[in-house]
Order: structure tokens, then sequence, then C-alpha cells
């Protein structure tokens, strides 16, 4: 019966669609092992669900750049140019997408030392060789979580 | 994300990846990835279900403990939901009108509610709330054989104007069904196969297709499985 209907299984699609797709290639992993406990670690959320503030420049298509927002903004808008995937979960709650209200709650439990100041999005959906990100957006991105004095960084994806 | 992963750890910080496509995640090889077979959108898996983030939570940070690169999956797979979401639509008002039209008019007291609940809205990419029912006109005309350069499409950018459509319809009908929260893709299956407004935008698709207009100005209108 499902399969006569129009809007079937689109995250499957979507799954064995990007698994064709080139992916670019790192020749070498850096990692980081953590100094220190997670206890004591400063945490940052990066999302590529293009999120933006109403009053921040909404992502254009092909946008390489990317947002930043307070700990406390809540008034998140997902400005993502896919209409590949689900955007109901994210207006419902913004936490399946961006899970800042559960990082403050494991920050008053003391599993994590601190929530960061300042989080950040980009756009999911890239050229398939990635270069601005990796060479320039990306590293600008890291110069400010640096700034911030972030330990951890948790990537979430749209 | 993965790239970042890379980019972000070789500033010197350490990287958690919650993955949504496995495959890909493998393929560029950060150095700490769950895996989690959620709905694509839905990264921490179930919209207002704080003890399931925080399960997923508690499993990606336990990845900081590893002394190497390390790729796991969460053992829970949480399944899309591709049932059309239960949320009635307003009766026929303007005969006049295409259906399409006097559907998108018949929900603006729904979305405006949802504005004023919610603070921020997602509509204007491309078009203003009130410019949807106009939009929709356009493509009606489209859907109906009229030709996609002679009948100009308010907002322009047709795959802007169509996430503006989804938008409003999607924050109208989050209001309206209240806590009968849809699961991922319920609100897919019932905009393009319930409403008007969905299924004008997949025929306008068609038409621009046979027309031969360019290809990025009407495949990415809707998600790319559909026809």
């Amino acid at each position: 019966m499902t399969e006569d209907r129009a809007a079937t299984r689109g995250d499957d699609a979507m799954r064995a669609l990007a698994s064709t797709m080139d992916a670019p290639e790192f020749t070498s992993t850096s990692f980081n092992k953590l100094g220190k406990p997670l206890s004591e670690c400063r945490v940052a959320i990066v999302t590529s669900a293009s999120l933006h503030r109403p009053d921040q420049d909404r992502f254009v298509q092909g946008d390489t750049g990317f947002r930043a927002f307070g700990r406390n903004d809540r008034n998140l808008i997902m400005g993502h140019w896919s209409p590949n995937f689900d955007h109901s979960g994210f207006h419902l709650d913004l936490n399946v997408v961006y899970p800042i209200d559960r990082l403050e709650e494991l920050a008053a439990d003391g599993v994590i030392g601190e929530v960061a100041p300042r989080h950040f999005a980009f756009a999911g959906n890239q050229p398939d060789t990635v270069s601005e990100i990796r060479l320039d957006t990306g590293p600008q991105c890291a110069v400010q979580l640096n700034a911030d004095a972030v330990d951890v960084v948790l990537l979430t994806p749209v | 994300m993965s790239t970042l992963a890379h980019v972000f750890e070789d500033a010197g910080i350490a990287t958690i990846v919650l993955a949504s496509m496995a495959d890909v995640a493998k393929k560029v090889g950060p150095p700490r990835v769950l895996a989690c077979e959620f709905p694509l959108g839905r990264p921490l898996g179930k919209p207002g279900d704080a003890a399931f983030q925080h399960q997923v939570l508690q499993q990606a940070f336990n990845l900081l403990e590893a002394d190497e690169p390390i790729f796991e999956h969460f053992p829970v797979v949480v399944e899309s939901d591709e049932m059309p979401m239960a949320c009635s639509l307003p009766p026929r008002d303007d005969p006049n009108a295409p259906p399409a039209v006097d559907e998108a008019r018949g929900l603006i007291s729904a979305y405006r509610r949802a504005v004023e609940r919610k603070g921020v809205t997602a509509v204007g990419r491309a078009i203003e709330p009130e410019q949807i029912p106009a939009a929709l006109d356009t493509l009606h005309q489209w859907a109906q054989g009229a030709a996609w350069k002679d009948v100009e499409l308010p907002g322009k950018n047709t795959v802007a104007v169509c996430h503006d459509i989804r938008a409003y319809y999607l924050e109208a009908a989050l209001e309206l069904v209240g806590d009968l929260a849809p699961g991922s893709r319920s609100f897919d299956a019932w905009f393009y196969e319930v409403t008007e407004a969905g299924k004008t935008i997949l025929e306008a698709r068609r038409s621009l297709k046979t027309q031969e207009a360019p290809f990025p100005f009407w495949f990415y209108m809707v998600a790319g499985h559909l026809e």
C-alpha cells in the first residue's frame, strides 16, 4: 500500500543517494584527547541546520558561511535550503536539532563543566568539495571557538 | 559536519559527530562518531523527549574516553512515520478561487496564532505570509499549463517560495493539531498528499519540467524523491 503513495521512504532515498556521492577525503585524522575531565570542560554545539536568529542574515543558497548565537537564544529559525528532510521536529522542539537545553541540564548536574557562551550554525548542503568550509569558514569558526575557550564541540547534522 | 570535525580537531578542539548518514561519516572519517539511525532532520531522535535526548548525549560524550578514533552506533533506531498527519483543513469559502488559494487564505488565522505563540516564523525567505495565496495562484496557473515565463511568481525564486508555503502550512498545521505532534515525514505526507497547496506544487513542478524550465528552477521545489 505505502509503495503507491508519493511521500514515502524519503529518508531511505536520501541515505541511498548520499552514500553514492563523493565525499571529501582526509589523509590524516587529528585527534585531541581531553586533558581534563568532561566535568571541567566547556562545550559548544555546531550544527549544519542553517539556524539563525530573525535579526541575522538568512542563509542564501550555496552559503558557505556560519552564524553565531548566544546560549540564551531560543528564537531560532531553521533556514536550511534542502526540502529533503523533516522540518517539523525542530518546530516542535529545537533540542531535537540543537540540544541546548539538554546541555544546560548536563552543566547543572555537573556532567559537563560549562555551556559555551556562543554556538554556531552552518548550512549542511554544501558543494561536494566543501573546500570553502574546509579552508576558510571552518577555520574561522574554530578561531571563535578557541576564543571562547571551548574544549568540546558537539556536531549535529540535519 | 564530519568535515568540520576534522577542521576543529586540527585547531585543537575535541569533537563528537552525531551522524545521521553513517556511510558518509565513515568515508569522511572524523575521530569520534555516534551514528544514529533517526529520521533525517531529527539528529537527537525524538522531539519533546528529554530523557531520550539525554541517552543519545550520554553515549556521545562517552566517546571522549576513547584513546583513539572511535565509531559507534546508537543502539535504538527511530523509524520515520510516513502516514499523513491528521489535521483538518478549512472548508471551501470562495468557490471561484483555485482550491489551493482558498485553502491558504483559510489557514491565515491559525498561522498568525502560531507566530504569536512562538514569536518567530520561518516564512519570509522570498515572500511574506500575506503573499502565500498569490504565489499559489501562480503555481496553480503553471500547473494548468500556463507558460512559466508569462505568469510571474511573487518572490520569483521557486525553491524559496515553496519553502515559504511549506513553512506557512507547517506552522499553521502544528497550531491546529495542538499536542498531537506529527512523526517525522507525516507533515510532508499530509502536505503533499492531502493539501491542495502541496498537490498544486507537485503539479506545477511537473509542468515546469514538461516546459523544460531550467533544472534547478523546478527540481528543488520539493524533496528529490517526489515525482
